[in-house]
């Protein structure tokens, strides 16, 4: 052993440190990798020695390589054995590797719970600082259940170092854990006023945090904020406060007059330029939401400005030469935008000069404005300027969003603000000159819902798209742009939708149809031929009605020669489409060659409109009653069919990646057997035109496109696609349009004034022309999307279900419930539903052998009145300190036996039990009940008590319509709920079926906890026989000793001291008698009786310390044969005193 | 991604990797002239989440934070975070932050915790750290590791680009590595 620490240490000098590791990395640049490797071999090796500070070292050069992005994952386990050292050195490490590697799905998370809470309990503050910043980073649900309780302890920490961390973390708790949140909340609220800033800061940042997501929750909340405002000086709380306010005041409108005063108060003395900030921040958005109009108004004209000149104050950040404040009032003005766009949209000019800033960050944040500030006057301006830094913009992916947004802005609201849609299809068309733009099918998309529900626009339209299918080799030539290619889709689908309104249809069919089009992707080729055939379609109908029959036929001609080039597509959708219009054109040909009249009888098959359909409406369908979308309509096949389950894995992996289904891979023997048929029909056919050998070869071998001979145009510069008119040309129009109206309306005004001249001589002066006065240029009719006829209307559509913060909506102002706890790790959680071998002591009716003698007594005792009681339901009560001996031992007695539990010791949640001395206090027996019962102090409320009693029913009946009552005194009542009469029982709220048990807590209110006291009390219960029901009544007595009123609460020596020093506390002391078992035993019994801590042991001397649930300290000084104490309440010293001296007097 | 403030060294390996990446690259090329704020790409959490930073020499602290947290506040708060460093480490050269990352993730940790802010005040921070750092020497620490990073400065040239986007250069008072 001595011969391996040696070598352990000898190793350590040859071991690399973390300054080594670095150093290494950087003087292997070239072979950087490799070197890691190697470095990782030795981390390997490190890690398998038994020596903590070689491992440590490992972790921590783990750590750091985790940072530059190696996993580490593989070295979890060894980062809980450094976590779990003793040294802080090395727990630190450990906590610290964790915290960068750890996340929910590392498993070896699970056996970290009690570390951390040994840790956290840990009477070094920084031990437990470091497992809280480690717990922050990777707390897990299951973490957070459990470590929940002993988080909420540490929130009252005597150190305000613990305290704010312990604070902070609770967010992460309540995000991962939503339940604890109302329990946890009262002792949140009361951090708010700590007497330590940082754990006030904490404490706010958190509630903050909080209040962002689910304001109304909070709003009780503002009067203690108003308080801390006024109060506080810490910049940084401020600030939060102030945005909280944000949150709250367009809930609760009273919240902004009050608010004016602290916040001009707070501009006019702050010096911290990110407060102010906040503060005019808050001033003029936050109040000025809609439910606030006249405050707001009042708000103003305290500050002496109206609504204008709010907005005037940001225009003064946005032109500062500091750019940070540029962006800052950006921003703010979009948040008034929201609120007073009228406002704003005067400030168009500042807007679009910051279009040309340098940053980008403040040109995203100008566009973003623009968004909201257009209007049917200005949009065409707007997007002009736009269109002009479009073609300036540099970098994809400035210009990408400059794209997003012109078309975001001409689309908002249905196209609320287009007046011209000519104008808007130039746009795109426009648009489409873009370079590398990934955005394509935005486009398309915009052009495919203008055309489609603009009926006017059609025409247009129609006209546009040929001349971009003409051009199409402009938009395909160059690979780079094949983003943009998707236009080409929207383009062809149009022109055949809409063919009737092309001028020359049979160009387009032509340009539809030529060879270079198989070089577009595929679902673009599969709407080309589509497309092709309605054009075809339509030329047929044009020319079948001249009299000359040879154009018809070579129209078919084209077809057939053009079309093979399709059916040998490699894309499955472009192929089958291909050969089925084939088929139809060759059928087609062969009736033209007879002078069938054919036409009419073609367009039938594509007649029809599509109409559009809003994107929600299959969503929206109501399922119709009776019918089960989950139910099987066929038995499911059994096991051994689904093995062979090839096809489905085909469908699975096929990801439709446009808005066309492609069908690219289907069984390879399918498609040999296909090929093989078509091959077959085409050679019996006369009108096929075979291929040449040697491109049925290329075809064998490249499924793909690549290897038709394409002539790449490669075009540097921006493309002026021939024909196109240009936007501006447009707003030429209209702006003449406009002002051609606005000229004929003055004259029929003054037509009108002159009719009347007789009337009002004031000259009616028509201003600048508003909104309504711009009519559309075209007789718009803007289709809606369809819905289905019920649709059920919801709102719920967009809110994520997954957002952590939905769960944390939790009314906090309703007082908690019995059942809200957070689970304590405690026998009384886990020995609720337990057996009666473990609680019921002699009362099993399971015959147990037991130990002492007494025991066995006792038992044939019980077993006499179990005899009576099946008949008489004699109460048999027991004192209750001997009971809670008694109890004492059954604990320890279960714990050395687990197994006697019979199955039910899983309950134990895994801790140890030694560690923390429990809250029991008194107990109870019943026959034929057994009741046992155990009084806490409610953490969360001073004067609540929380009693939970298990109920067990130990004969053989049915035990019903249980009902508790207490006969109230003046200092302890039962919490009844609201409505029912000071003497009412409480309803036991289960049944008891023979020999189960079941738990069930009363919340009783305490004025006074310096007195011990009893309380008596009944409970009436219906036993039910097979034959015979008969009501029964049990007496029983509470006692609510002084020791159930206190909480073990960690303290450490130096508050200690400090706390003793402060001479509030009274003294008192008491002598034990005859007591001679070992000081650790005696002192192990004081911390589990009476809720006590070690705070400090010094040979057979002991300090310890415990709070009552109102805050009284109790400090002892224990030493053999005597206890001396101190407390701010004398009584209640003496009462616990006393207690204690009883409990070491029946020993 | 985690709630308000974030030191960017969270999430899976290969997309933390992408995301500093990808950050340094949008940093970097910024010039020092414009303001300290950047809006979200896709890779840091979407529209909610921004970048803000600050430029010292060869060195950028990014935070990446959401909309609960002031702009102004957080530069701020990185300005108090490297004034720690800088006393925590007796002015701070880049160096010192290369070879004591963990050191400098322990001063963070006082700062942060989990993406919340946790203390502002530059003393409080200091303090703290000082009596671990007295903790760590008492309990011997993990071995002499000054010493050898000062001779490992000797004969090392600066690298061009920090590896991390949070390790770097600080020369805020002490720019000069000429005494070493």
């Amino acid at each position: 052993m001595a011969l391996k620490i040696v070598k352990g240490s000898i190793d350590r000098m040859f071991d690399k440190n973390l300054q080594d590791l670095v150093r290494g990395i950087r003087n292997h640049k070239e072979d950087e990798a490799k070197y890691i490797s190697t470095c990782i071999d030795e981390i390997k090796q490190e890690l398998k020695q038994d020596n903590i500070a070689v491992k440590a070292n490992a972790v921590c050069k783990l750590t750091y390589l985790q940072m530059l992005g190696y996993d580490v994952s593989w070295a979890a386990f060894n980062i809980v054995e450094v976590m779990s050292s003793s040294k802080f050195t090395y727990k630190r490490i450990g906590y610290l590797a964790a915290s960068q590697c750890f996340h929910e799905s590392t498993d070896v998370i699970m056996l970290t719970t009690n570390q951390i809470r040994k840790d956290l309990s840990s009477p070094n503050q920084y031990d437990t600082g470091v497992a809280l910043t480690g717990l922050s980073c990777f707390v897990t649900p299951d973490l957070a259940r459990d470590l929940a309780n002993d988080i909420m302890t540490l929130m009252s920490h005597t150190k305000p170092y613990i305290r704010k961390k312990a604070v902070l973390i609770m967010y992460k708790v309540f995000l991962k854990y939503p339940e604890s949140l109302r329990p946890a909340f009262p002792r949140l609220k009361e951090k708010l006023e700590d007497p330590d800033p940082g754990v006030q800061s904490a404490a706010v940042n958190v509630i903050c945090e909080l209040a962002r997501r689910n304001p109304k929750n909070y709003l009780s909340l503002a009067p203690l904020f108003f308080k801390l405002m006024t109060s506080s000086t810490n910049n940084w709380v401020l600030i939060k406060i102030i945005k909280l306010f944000g949150a709250l005041t367009p809930l609760e409108p009273r919240l902004g007059k009050k608010l004016i005063e602290p916040l001009t108060n707070l501009i006019h003395s702050t010096s911290a330029m990110s407060l102010l900030y906040e503060c005019v921040n808050t001033v003029y958005i936050d109040v000025n939401t809609p439910p606030l109009p006249s405050l707001s108004l009042s708000l103003c004209l305290y500050l002496s400005l109206p609504p204008q000149l709010c907005v005037q104050k940001l225009r003064i950040l946005i032109e500062d030469s500091d750019q940070n404040l540029k962006y800052l009032g950006l921003l703010a003005m979009s948040k008034i935008l929201k609120t007073h766009p009228k406002s704003v949209q005067s400030h168009k000019d500042l807007i679009l000069q910051c279009l040309d800033d340098k940053d980008e960050s403040i040109r995203l944040r100008a566009l973003d404005l623009l968004y909201g500030m257009v209007s049917k006057k200005n949009l065409m301006e707007i997007v002009k300027k736009l269109m002009l830094h479009v073609d300036k913009a540099e970098g994809t992916t400035y210009r990408d969003e400059l794209l997003t947004k012109i078309i975001d802005i001409c689309s908002q609201s249905n196209y609320q603000y287009i007046t011209n849609f000519e104008w808007y299809i130039s746009i795109l068309v426009e648009l489409t000159r873009l370079e590398g733009t990934r955005h394509g099918h935005l486009i398309a998309s915009q052009m495919l819902d203008v055309a489609i529900r603009v009926k006017a626009i059609r025409g247009f339209a129609v006209a546009q798209m040929a001349t971009l299918l003409d051009n199409a080799h402009l938009l395909t030539g160059n690979m780079q742009r094949m983003g943009i290619c998707e236009v080409l889709y929207a383009a062809a689908w149009i022109c055949g939708e809409f063919s009737e309104h092309l001028e020359n249809p049979m160009q387009t069919l032509e340009a539809m149809l030529r060879p270079k089009v198989a070089t577009l992707p595929g679902h673009i080729q599969a709407v080309y031929v589509q497309n092709a055939a309605k054009l075809f379609a339509t030329v047929l109908k044009s020319q079948e009605g001249n009299t000359d029959s040879t154009a018809a036929q070579e129209t078919s001609q084209l077809m057939i020669d053009r079309l093979p080039l399709f059916v040998q597509s490699a894309n499955l959708e472009v192929q089958e489409r291909a050969s089925c219009i084939l088929q139809l054109v060759k059928y087609i040909q062969k009736l033209q060659q007879k002078d069938v009249e054919v036409a009419e009888e073609v367009s039938a098959l594509f007649a029809g409109e599509l109409n559009p359909v809003a994107p929600k409406a299959q969503k929206k369908v109501p399922v119709p009653e009776g019918l089960d979308l989950d139910s099987w309509i066929n038995e499911p096949p059994s096991e051994s069919e689904s093995e062979d389950e090839q096809p489905k894995a085909i469908f699975a992996k096929e990801e439709p990646k446009h808005s066309r289904p492609r069908r690219e891979e289907v069984d390879e023997k399918e498609l040999a057997k296909r090929r093989e048929a078509r091959k077959q029909e085409q050679a019996n056919n006369p009108f096929y035109i075979k291929a040449s050998p040697s491109s049925q070869k290329v075809y064998q071998e490249a499924p793909g496109v690549e290897h038709i001979p394409v002539v790449q145009i490669d075009l540097s510069v921006p493309l002026k696609v021939p024909g196109l008119p240009m936007s501006d040309q447009y707003v030429k129009l209209e702006e003449e349009r406009r002002q051609k109206e606005r000229a004929e309306k003055k004259k029929k005004e003054k037509k009108k004034r002159k009719e009347k001249r007789s009337g009002r001589g004031k000259k009616h002066d028509s201003g600048p022309e508003s909104e309504e006065d711009i009519t559309p240029a075209h007789q718009v009719d803007i289709v809606t999307e369809e819905m289905p006829e019920n649709a059920l209307p919801s709102d719920d559509d967009d809110k994520d279900p997954n957002d952590p913060h939905k769960a944390l909506d939790i009314d906090l102002d309703k007082p908690l419930a019995d059942s809200e706890k957070l689970p304590v790790r405690s026998h009384r959680a886990a020995e609720a539903p337990k057996s009666p071998t473990e609680d019921g002591d002699a009362t099993s009716q399971e015959p147990k052998k037991k130990s002492s003698k007494e025991k066995r007594e006792k038992k044939k005792d019980k077993d006499r009145d179990r005899k009576k009681s099946s008949k008489h339901k004699k109460k048999k009560q027991k004192k209750e300190k001997e009971e809670k001996e008694k109890k004492k031992k059954k604990k320890h007695h279960h714990h050395h036996h687990h197994s006697d539990g019979g199955g039910e010791e899983a309950v134990q949640n895994g801790t140890v039990e030694e560690e923390e001395p429990l809250p029991v206090s008194v107990f109870f027996c019943f026959l034929p009940l057994t009741k046992v019962y155990d009084i806490q102090g409610n953490l969360q409320d001073g004067s609540q008590v929380v009693v939970s009693v298990i109920f067990e029913n130990k004969c053989d009946s049915f035990l019903k319509s249980m009902e508790f009552n207490v006969l109230d005194s003046l200092n302890s009542k039962l919490q009844r709920p609201e409505g029912s009469g000071p003497h009412d029982g409480l309803t036991v709220p289960f049944q008891l079926p023979p020999g189960v048990s079941n738990e069930a807590r009363f919340v009783f209110t305490v004025q006074s906890i310096i007195m011990p006291q009893k309380l008596k009390g009944t409970l009436t219960f219906i036993v039910k026989n097979e034959d015979s029901s008969t009501h029964e009544k049990l007496d029983f007595k509470l006692h609510f000793t002084c020791t159930s009123y206190l909480i073990t609460t960690p303290c450490y020596s130096d508050a200690f001291a400090k706390l003793l020093e402060s001479g509030d506390l009274k003294c008192s002391s008491v002598r034990l008698e005859g007591v001679n078992m070992p000081f650790h035993h005696l002192l192990a019994r004081i911390c589990f009786h009476h809720h006590f801590s070690v705070v400090e042991r010094i040979d057979s001397c002991a300090s310890m310390y415990s709070r009552s649930i109102q805050g009284h300290h109790v400090c002892l000084l224990v030493k053999t044969v005597s206890i001396d104490a101190k407390c701010d309440e004398p009584t209640l010293l003496g009462n616990v005193l006393d207690e204690i001296k009883q409990t070491f007097s029946q020993c | 991604v985690q709630n308000t403030v974030q030191h960017v060294l969270l999430q899976a390996e290969d997309m933390q990797q992408q995301i500093i990446r990808e950050t340094f690259h949008l940093v970097s090329k910024r010039d020092d002239n414009v303001c300290n704020f950047l809006e979200g790409g896709s890779l840091i959490g979407g529209s909610d989440y921004k970048l803000i930073y600050r430029h010292y020499a060869t060195l950028y602290f990014v935070f990446c934070v959401d909309s609960s947290e002031s702009e102004l506040g957080i530069l701020d708060l990185i300005q108090v975070f490297v004034e720690t460093l800088d006393k925590c480490f007796e002015n701070v050269c880049e160096l010192d932050l290369i070879f004591h990352m963990d050191k400098v993730h322990y001063i963070l940790q006082e700062v942060v915790m989990g993406g919340m802010v946790l203390e502002t005040n530059m003393n409080e921070i200091t303090t703290q750290v000082d009596v671990q750092n007295r903790m760590e020497k008492s309990e011997g620490g993990l071995s002499a590791a000054p010493a050898r990073a000062v001779s490992a400065v000797k004969n090392m040239n600066l690298p061009e680009i920090p590896r991390n986007i949070n390790i770097g250069d600080i020369n805020i008072k002490v720019p000069s590595l000429s005494p070493f």
